[in-house]
Protein backbone atom coordinates (compact mmCIF):
# COMPACT_ATOMS: atom_id res chain seq x y z
CA UNK A 1 0.00 0.00 0.00
CA UNK A 2 1.26 3.19 -1.10
CA UNK A 3 1.78 6.16 1.68
CA UNK A 4 1.02 9.52 0.80
CA UNK A 5 1.47 12.77 1.87
CA UNK A 6 -0.47 16.12 0.99
CA UNK A 7 2.08 18.77 2.37
CA UNK A 8 0.33 22.19 3.23
CA UNK A 9 -0.70 24.34 6.09
CA UNK A 10 -4.20 23.78 5.59
CA UNK A 11 -5.53 25.75 2.63
CA UNK A 12 -8.11 25.01 0.11
CA UNK A 13 -5.95 23.82 -2.28
CA UNK A 14 -4.01 21.14 -0.44
CA UNK A 15 -7.81 19.56 0.71
CA UNK A 16 -8.27 19.60 -3.03
CA UNK A 17 -5.33 18.09 -3.48
CA UNK A 18 -5.68 15.14 -1.17
CA UNK A 19 -9.18 14.58 -2.25
CA UNK A 20 -8.43 14.49 -6.27
CA UNK A 21 -5.49 11.73 -4.95
CA UNK A 22 -8.78 9.75 -3.04
CA UNK A 23 -10.46 9.71 -5.87
CA UNK A 24 -8.14 8.80 -8.39
CA UNK A 25 -6.74 5.76 -6.48
CA UNK A 26 -10.40 4.66 -6.09
CA UNK A 27 -11.26 4.72 -9.55
CA UNK A 28 -7.84 2.05 -10.17
CA UNK A 29 -8.78 0.21 -7.14
CA UNK A 30 -5.76 0.82 -5.43
CA UNK A 31 -6.13 0.94 -1.77
CA UNK A 32 -3.86 4.12 -0.67
CA UNK A 33 -3.29 5.86 2.58
CA UNK A 34 -3.91 9.63 2.34
CA UNK A 35 -2.34 11.72 5.37
CA UNK A 36 -2.71 15.43 5.45
CA UNK A 37 0.58 17.00 6.98
CA UNK A 38 -0.25 20.42 8.37
CA UNK A 39 3.16 20.53 10.88
CA UNK A 40 5.66 23.67 9.89
CA UNK A 41 8.24 21.40 10.50
CA UNK A 42 7.52 18.63 9.12
CA UNK A 43 6.94 20.25 5.87
CA UNK A 44 10.23 22.25 6.59
CA UNK A 45 11.71 18.49 6.79
CA UNK A 46 10.75 17.61 3.24
CA UNK A 47 12.40 20.85 1.75
CA UNK A 48 9.53 22.27 0.71
CA UNK A 49 8.80 25.96 -0.61
CA UNK A 50 5.39 26.42 -2.53
CA UNK A 51 1.97 24.37 -1.68
CA UNK A 52 0.46 22.44 -2.21
CA UNK A 53 3.12 19.60 -2.02
CA UNK A 54 2.94 15.57 -2.57
CA UNK A 55 5.31 13.19 -0.70
CA UNK A 56 5.32 9.45 -1.20
CA UNK A 57 6.52 6.85 0.16
CA UNK A 58 8.45 9.65 1.51
CA UNK A 59 10.04 11.09 -1.38
CA UNK A 60 8.39 14.83 -2.92
CA UNK A 61 7.34 14.19 -6.19
CA UNK A 62 5.35 17.33 -6.66
CA UNK A 63 5.19 21.24 -5.28
CA UNK A 64 3.45 24.06 -5.82
CA UNK A 65 -0.16 23.44 -7.62
CA UNK A 66 -2.73 20.97 -7.33
CA UNK A 67 -1.44 17.68 -9.48
CA UNK A 68 -3.53 16.97 -12.60
CA UNK A 69 -5.21 13.73 -12.90
CA UNK A 70 -2.77 12.32 -15.60
CA UNK A 71 0.22 12.66 -13.09
CA UNK A 72 -1.74 11.04 -9.73
CA UNK A 73 -2.63 8.33 -12.37
CA UNK A 74 1.47 8.14 -13.47
CA UNK A 75 2.68 8.16 -9.20
CA UNK A 76 -0.21 5.51 -7.87
CA UNK A 77 0.48 3.24 -11.01
CA UNK A 78 3.83 3.15 -10.81
CA UNK B 1 -6.24 54.30 -25.99
CA UNK B 2 -8.56 53.52 -23.23
CA UNK B 3 -11.34 56.11 -24.96
CA UNK B 4 -13.31 53.05 -25.67
CA UNK B 5 -13.89 52.05 -21.98
CA UNK B 6 -15.60 55.50 -21.73
CA UNK B 7 -17.74 55.10 -24.85
CA UNK B 8 -18.64 51.65 -23.28
CA UNK B 9 -20.02 53.04 -20.34
CA UNK B 10 -21.66 56.09 -21.88
CA UNK B 11 -23.44 53.85 -23.91
CA UNK B 12 -24.98 51.60 -21.41
CA UNK B 13 -25.13 54.35 -18.21
CA UNK B 14 -26.89 56.96 -20.78
CA UNK B 15 -27.77 55.59 -23.56
CA UNK B 16 -29.03 51.98 -22.46
CA UNK B 17 -30.17 52.73 -18.90
CA UNK B 18 -31.02 55.97 -19.52
CA UNK B 19 -29.61 57.50 -16.49
CA UNK B 20 -28.53 60.96 -16.48
CA UNK B 21 -24.97 61.50 -16.27
CA UNK B 22 -25.54 64.57 -13.79
CA UNK B 23 -27.47 62.60 -11.93
CA UNK B 24 -25.17 61.04 -8.50
CA UNK B 25 -26.92 57.23 -9.24
CA UNK B 26 -25.81 58.04 -13.30
CA UNK B 27 -22.09 59.16 -12.75
CA UNK B 28 -21.30 56.10 -10.27
CA UNK B 29 -22.64 53.77 -12.65
CA UNK B 30 -20.54 55.48 -15.22
CA UNK B 31 -17.37 55.10 -13.12
CA UNK B 32 -18.20 51.45 -12.38
CA UNK B 33 -18.71 50.15 -15.70
CA UNK B 34 -15.99 52.28 -17.26
CA UNK B 35 -12.93 51.17 -14.74
CA UNK B 36 -14.29 47.86 -14.42
CA UNK B 37 -14.08 47.03 -18.23
CA UNK B 38 -11.19 49.03 -18.15
CA UNK B 39 -9.37 46.96 -15.33
CA UNK B 40 -10.76 44.03 -16.52
CA UNK B 41 -9.26 43.67 -20.00
CA UNK B 42 -5.71 44.80 -19.10
CA UNK B 43 -5.81 42.23 -16.35
CA UNK B 44 -6.59 39.87 -18.49
CA UNK B 45 -4.28 40.63 -21.33
CA UNK B 46 -1.68 41.60 -19.11
CA UNK B 47 -1.18 38.59 -16.36
CA UNK B 48 -0.97 36.14 -19.30
CA UNK B 49 1.41 38.05 -20.74
CA UNK B 50 3.65 38.53 -17.62
CA UNK B 51 3.14 34.75 -16.62
CA UNK B 52 4.84 33.56 -20.24
CA UNK B 53 7.53 35.63 -19.48
CA UNK B 54 8.26 34.23 -15.87
CA UNK B 55 7.09 30.57 -16.03
CA UNK B 56 10.54 29.59 -15.07
CA UNK B 57 10.84 31.55 -12.25
CA UNK B 58 10.85 29.35 -9.03
CA UNK B 59 11.22 30.16 -5.40
CA UNK B 60 14.53 28.05 -5.64
CA UNK B 61 16.02 30.18 -7.57
CA UNK B 62 14.74 32.78 -6.31
CA UNK B 63 16.28 31.40 -3.08
CA UNK B 64 19.69 31.11 -4.61
CA UNK B 65 19.67 34.74 -5.69
CA UNK B 66 19.04 36.14 -2.68
CA UNK B 67 21.95 34.14 -1.17
CA UNK B 68 24.43 35.38 -2.99
CA UNK B 69 23.82 38.88 -2.37
CA UNK B 70 25.92 40.66 0.10
CA UNK B 71 23.93 41.95 3.15
CA UNK B 72 22.47 45.23 2.43
CA UNK B 73 21.86 44.44 -1.05
CA UNK B 74 20.29 40.84 0.22
CA UNK B 75 17.30 43.20 1.39
CA UNK B 76 16.66 45.32 -1.63
CA UNK B 77 16.84 41.41 -3.64
CA UNK B 78 14.44 40.28 -1.01
CA UNK B 79 11.79 43.20 -1.56
CA UNK B 80 12.03 42.74 -5.14
CA UNK B 81 11.68 39.53 -5.12
CA UNK B 82 9.06 39.87 -3.11
CA UNK B 83 7.11 42.00 -5.53
CA UNK B 84 7.54 40.49 -8.66
CA UNK B 85 7.52 36.54 -7.56
CA UNK B 86 3.96 34.48 -7.95
CA UNK B 87 3.22 32.95 -4.60
CA UNK B 88 -0.04 32.34 -2.76
CA UNK B 89 -0.48 33.94 0.76
CA UNK B 90 -0.90 30.39 1.98
CA UNK B 91 2.72 29.46 0.72
CA UNK B 92 4.31 32.10 3.47
CA UNK B 93 4.83 29.33 6.35
CA UNK B 94 6.71 26.95 3.88
CA UNK B 95 8.58 30.04 2.08
CA UNK B 96 9.33 31.02 5.50
CA UNK B 97 10.84 28.43 6.59
CA UNK B 98 12.49 27.79 2.98
CA UNK B 99 14.21 30.49 3.25
CA UNK B 100 15.24 30.63 7.28
CA UNK B 101 16.70 26.90 6.80
CA UNK B 102 19.10 27.77 4.32
CA UNK B 103 20.21 30.55 6.76
CA UNK B 104 18.89 33.33 5.15
CA UNK B 105 18.37 36.42 7.59
CA UNK B 106 15.12 37.12 9.39
CA UNK B 107 15.65 40.73 8.07
CA UNK B 108 15.60 39.66 4.66
CA UNK B 109 12.98 37.07 4.47
CA UNK B 110 10.22 39.41 5.77
CA UNK B 111 11.53 41.81 3.17
CA UNK B 112 10.07 39.60 0.88
CA UNK B 113 6.99 39.13 2.60
CA UNK B 114 6.03 42.37 3.92
CA UNK B 115 6.35 43.71 -0.11
CA UNK B 116 4.59 40.88 -1.64
CA UNK B 117 1.03 41.75 -1.00
CA UNK B 118 1.69 45.53 -1.68
CA UNK B 119 3.21 45.03 -4.62
CA UNK B 120 2.04 42.42 -7.35
CA UNK B 121 1.33 42.49 -11.20
CA UNK B 122 -2.46 43.50 -10.53
CA UNK B 123 -1.73 46.94 -8.29
CA UNK B 124 0.79 47.90 -10.39
CA UNK B 125 -1.35 47.89 -13.85
CA UNK B 126 -4.46 48.85 -11.74
CA UNK B 127 -2.24 51.70 -10.37
CA UNK B 128 -1.39 52.57 -14.11
CA UNK B 129 -4.84 52.40 -15.76
CA UNK B 130 -6.22 54.89 -12.84
CA UNK B 131 -3.76 56.70 -11.11
CA UNK B 132 -0.49 57.31 -14.22
CA UNK B 133 2.87 56.31 -13.58
CA UNK B 134 3.73 58.98 -11.76
CA UNK B 135 1.84 57.11 -9.06
CA UNK B 136 2.62 54.02 -9.69
CA UNK B 137 6.05 54.65 -9.42
CA UNK B 138 5.84 56.44 -5.73
CA UNK B 139 3.73 53.69 -4.83
CA UNK B 140 6.56 50.88 -5.83
CA UNK B 141 8.94 52.74 -4.48
CA UNK B 142 6.96 53.42 -1.17
CA UNK B 143 6.34 49.41 -1.11
CA UNK B 144 9.48 48.13 -1.27
CA UNK B 145 11.04 50.91 1.31
CA UNK B 146 8.81 49.57 3.69
CA UNK B 147 9.75 46.12 3.16
CA UNK B 148 13.16 46.57 3.17
CA UNK B 149 13.39 49.12 6.27
CA UNK B 150 11.23 46.81 7.84
CA UNK B 151 13.01 44.19 7.47
CA UNK B 152 16.87 46.12 8.35
CA UNK B 153 14.98 46.68 11.54
CA UNK B 154 14.25 43.56 12.50
CA UNK B 155 17.71 42.09 11.99
CA UNK B 156 19.05 45.21 13.98
CA UNK B 157 17.21 44.00 16.78
CA UNK B 158 18.09 40.62 16.25
CA UNK B 159 14.38 39.74 15.88
CA UNK B 160 15.41 35.79 14.89
CA UNK B 161 15.84 35.70 18.65
CA UNK B 162 12.16 34.98 18.94
CA UNK B 163 11.74 32.87 16.38
CA UNK B 164 10.09 29.58 17.47
CA UNK B 165 12.59 26.72 18.70
CA UNK B 166 12.70 24.74 15.46
CA UNK B 167 12.68 27.34 13.09
CA UNK B 168 15.72 29.10 15.23
CA UNK B 169 17.49 25.98 15.29
CA UNK B 170 17.09 25.78 11.79
CA UNK B 171 18.17 28.66 11.00
CA UNK B 172 21.38 28.69 13.15
CA UNK B 173 22.43 25.47 11.67
CA UNK B 174 22.24 27.16 8.79
CA UNK B 175 24.19 30.19 9.02
CA UNK B 176 26.68 28.72 10.78
CA UNK B 177 27.59 27.03 7.37
CA UNK B 178 27.07 29.53 5.30
CA UNK B 179 29.87 31.93 7.21
CA UNK B 180 31.93 29.00 6.46
CA UNK B 181 31.63 28.98 2.35
CA UNK B 182 30.13 32.73 2.09
CA UNK B 183 28.29 33.55 -0.75
CA UNK B 184 28.78 30.06 -2.72
CA UNK B 185 25.50 29.46 -3.80
CA UNK B 186 24.98 28.32 -7.00
CA UNK B 187 21.47 29.16 -8.84
CA UNK B 188 19.65 26.06 -9.92
CA UNK B 189 19.39 26.33 -13.95
CA UNK B 190 16.09 27.16 -15.34
CA UNK B 191 13.86 24.96 -16.62
CA UNK B 192 13.88 24.73 -20.41
CA UNK B 193 10.38 25.24 -21.48
CA UNK B 194 8.91 25.49 -24.59
CA UNK B 195 6.64 28.14 -25.89
CA UNK B 196 3.68 25.27 -25.22
CA UNK B 197 4.61 24.75 -21.65
CA UNK B 198 4.99 28.75 -21.18
CA UNK B 199 1.63 28.74 -22.65
CA UNK B 200 0.10 26.38 -20.39
CA UNK B 201 1.37 28.04 -17.12
CA UNK B 202 0.35 31.46 -18.61
CA UNK B 203 -3.11 30.09 -19.31
CA UNK B 204 -3.21 28.61 -15.78
CA UNK B 205 -2.11 31.24 -14.02
CA UNK B 206 -4.84 33.40 -15.97
CA UNK B 207 -7.52 31.45 -14.25
CA UNK B 208 -6.54 30.85 -10.88
CA UNK B 209 -5.57 34.96 -10.57
CA UNK B 210 -8.54 36.25 -12.58
CA UNK B 211 -11.12 33.43 -10.55
CA UNK B 212 -9.47 35.00 -7.13
CA UNK B 213 -9.57 38.29 -7.65
CA UNK B 214 -12.91 39.46 -9.67
CA UNK B 215 -14.70 39.39 -6.66
CA UNK B 216 -12.24 42.08 -5.27
CA UNK B 217 -12.43 44.42 -8.54
CA UNK B 218 -16.32 44.81 -8.49
CA UNK B 219 -16.23 45.34 -5.06
CA UNK B 220 -13.75 47.87 -4.78
CA UNK B 221 -14.61 49.92 -8.10
CA UNK B 222 -17.99 49.30 -6.98
CA UNK B 223 -17.10 51.26 -3.24
CA UNK B 224 -15.04 54.35 -5.46
CA UNK B 225 -18.16 54.33 -7.51
CA UNK B 226 -20.11 55.26 -5.12
CA UNK B 227 -17.54 57.30 -3.27
CA UNK B 228 -17.46 58.83 -6.84
CA UNK B 229 -21.28 59.65 -7.21
CA UNK B 230 -22.90 60.93 -3.81
CA UNK B 231 -18.97 62.28 -2.05
CA UNK B 232 -18.81 65.91 -3.28
CA UNK B 233 -15.40 67.05 -5.01
CA UNK B 234 -13.36 68.26 -2.31
CA UNK B 235 -14.77 66.77 0.70
CA UNK B 236 -11.80 65.32 1.94
CA UNK B 237 -9.81 68.71 1.20
CA UNK B 238 -12.52 70.58 3.36
CA UNK B 239 -13.32 68.19 6.12
CA UNK B 240 -9.78 66.83 7.09
CA UNK B 241 -7.90 70.37 5.58
CA UNK B 242 -4.81 69.72 3.46
CA UNK B 243 -3.58 66.90 5.64
CA UNK B 244 -3.42 67.62 9.11
CA UNK B 245 -1.06 65.01 11.08
CA UNK B 246 -3.22 62.88 12.82
CA UNK B 247 -5.14 61.93 9.70
CA UNK B 248 -1.89 59.35 9.07
CA UNK B 249 -2.43 57.39 12.02
CA UNK B 250 -6.25 57.86 12.14
CA UNK B 251 -5.90 56.70 8.41
CA UNK B 252 -3.89 53.79 9.28
CA UNK B 253 -5.78 52.56 12.24
CA UNK B 254 -8.91 53.16 10.30
CA UNK B 255 -7.06 50.49 7.38
CA UNK B 256 -5.89 47.33 10.28
CA UNK B 257 -9.13 45.84 11.10
CA UNK B 258 -10.04 46.20 6.99
CA UNK B 259 -8.56 43.21 4.98
CA UNK B 260 -8.57 43.53 1.42
CA UNK B 261 -5.54 42.46 -1.22
CA UNK B 262 -4.67 45.66 -3.33
CA UNK B 263 -6.53 44.77 -5.96
CA UNK B 264 -9.90 45.81 -3.71
CA UNK B 265 -7.92 49.27 -2.10
CA UNK B 266 -6.82 50.67 -4.82
CA UNK B 267 -9.99 51.35 -6.84
CA UNK B 268 -11.35 53.37 -3.58
CA UNK B 269 -8.17 55.45 -3.29
CA UNK B 270 -8.32 56.55 -6.53
CA UNK B 271 -11.78 58.02 -5.85
CA UNK B 272 -10.58 59.10 -2.56
CA UNK B 273 -7.40 60.96 -3.37
CA UNK B 274 -9.74 62.52 -6.42
CA UNK B 275 -12.47 63.89 -3.31
CA UNK B 276 -9.30 65.14 -1.85
CA UNK B 277 -7.71 62.99 0.55
CA UNK B 278 -4.18 64.07 0.99
CA UNK B 279 -1.86 61.45 -1.05
CA UNK B 280 0.25 60.29 1.81
CA UNK B 281 -2.99 59.54 4.16
CA UNK B 282 -4.52 57.38 1.32
CA UNK B 283 -1.47 56.00 0.69
CA UNK B 284 -1.16 54.84 4.64
CA UNK B 285 -4.42 53.53 4.54
CA UNK B 286 -4.20 51.27 1.86
CA UNK B 287 -1.01 49.68 3.17
CA UNK B 288 -2.74 49.05 6.45
CA UNK B 289 -5.39 47.42 4.65
CA UNK B 290 -2.89 45.54 2.49
CA UNK B 291 0.05 44.39 3.87
CA UNK B 292 -0.86 44.19 7.63
CA UNK B 293 -3.55 41.63 7.96
CA UNK B 294 -5.04 39.51 10.98
CA UNK B 295 -4.99 36.23 9.04
CA UNK B 296 -1.58 36.21 7.64
CA UNK B 297 -0.76 37.44 11.37
CA UNK B 298 -2.07 34.19 12.93
CA UNK B 299 -0.38 32.18 10.02
CA UNK B 300 3.30 33.75 11.26
CA UNK B 301 2.37 32.43 14.82
CA UNK B 302 2.94 28.99 13.64
CA UNK B 303 6.90 29.96 13.22
CA UNK B 304 7.02 33.14 15.81
CA UNK B 305 6.68 33.85 19.41
CA UNK B 306 4.18 36.26 20.12
CA UNK B 307 6.98 38.62 20.95
CA UNK B 308 8.18 38.58 17.47
CA UNK B 309 4.97 39.11 16.18
CA UNK B 310 3.91 42.56 18.15
CA UNK B 311 7.45 43.56 16.87
CA UNK B 312 6.24 43.09 13.75
CA UNK B 313 3.22 44.91 14.04
CA UNK B 314 4.63 48.03 15.18
CA UNK B 315 7.48 48.32 13.06
CA UNK B 316 4.87 47.87 10.16
CA UNK B 317 2.44 50.23 11.80
CA UNK B 318 5.25 53.14 12.27
CA UNK B 319 6.55 52.60 8.80
CA UNK B 320 3.02 53.04 7.27
CA UNK B 321 2.64 56.20 9.39
CA UNK B 322 5.98 57.77 8.30
CA UNK B 323 5.80 56.90 4.85
CA UNK B 324 2.33 58.98 5.05
CA UNK B 325 3.58 62.08 6.61
CA UNK B 326 6.54 62.29 4.11
CA UNK B 327 4.11 61.67 1.11
CA UNK B 328 2.01 64.18 2.45
CA UNK B 329 4.98 66.81 2.96
CA UNK B 330 6.24 66.11 -0.28
CA UNK B 331 3.28 65.83 -2.32
CA UNK B 332 2.22 69.09 -3.34
CA UNK B 333 5.61 68.93 -5.16
CA UNK B 334 5.89 65.22 -6.66
CA UNK B 335 2.59 65.32 -7.83
CA UNK B 336 1.95 68.70 -9.53
CA UNK B 337 -0.20 68.48 -11.56
CA UNK B 338 -1.84 65.35 -11.31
Amino acid sequence: MKHVEVLGTGCKKCVTTAESIERVAQELGQSVEVIKVTDPAKIMAYKVMSTPAVAIDGKVVHSGSIPERNKIVGWLES
Amino acid sequence: MFEIFTRLANWLAYDLVGLNPDTKLGSSLHFFIEDTSKILFLLIVMIYLIALARASLNLERVRAYIQQKHRVMGYVFGSGFGAITPFCSCSSIPLFLGFTSAGIPLGITMAFLFTSPIINEVAVIMLWSLLGWKFTLAYIVIGMVVGIIGGMILDAVKGERWLKDFAAKAYQAAASETREHEHEVDVPEAPKLTLAERHQFAKDELREIVGRIWKWVLIGVGLGAALHGFVPDGWFAENLGSGQWWSVPAAVFAGLPLYSNATGVIPVMESLIVKGLPVGTTLAFCMATVAASFPEFIMLKQVMTYRLLAMIFVILLANFMVVGWIINGIGPWLFAGF
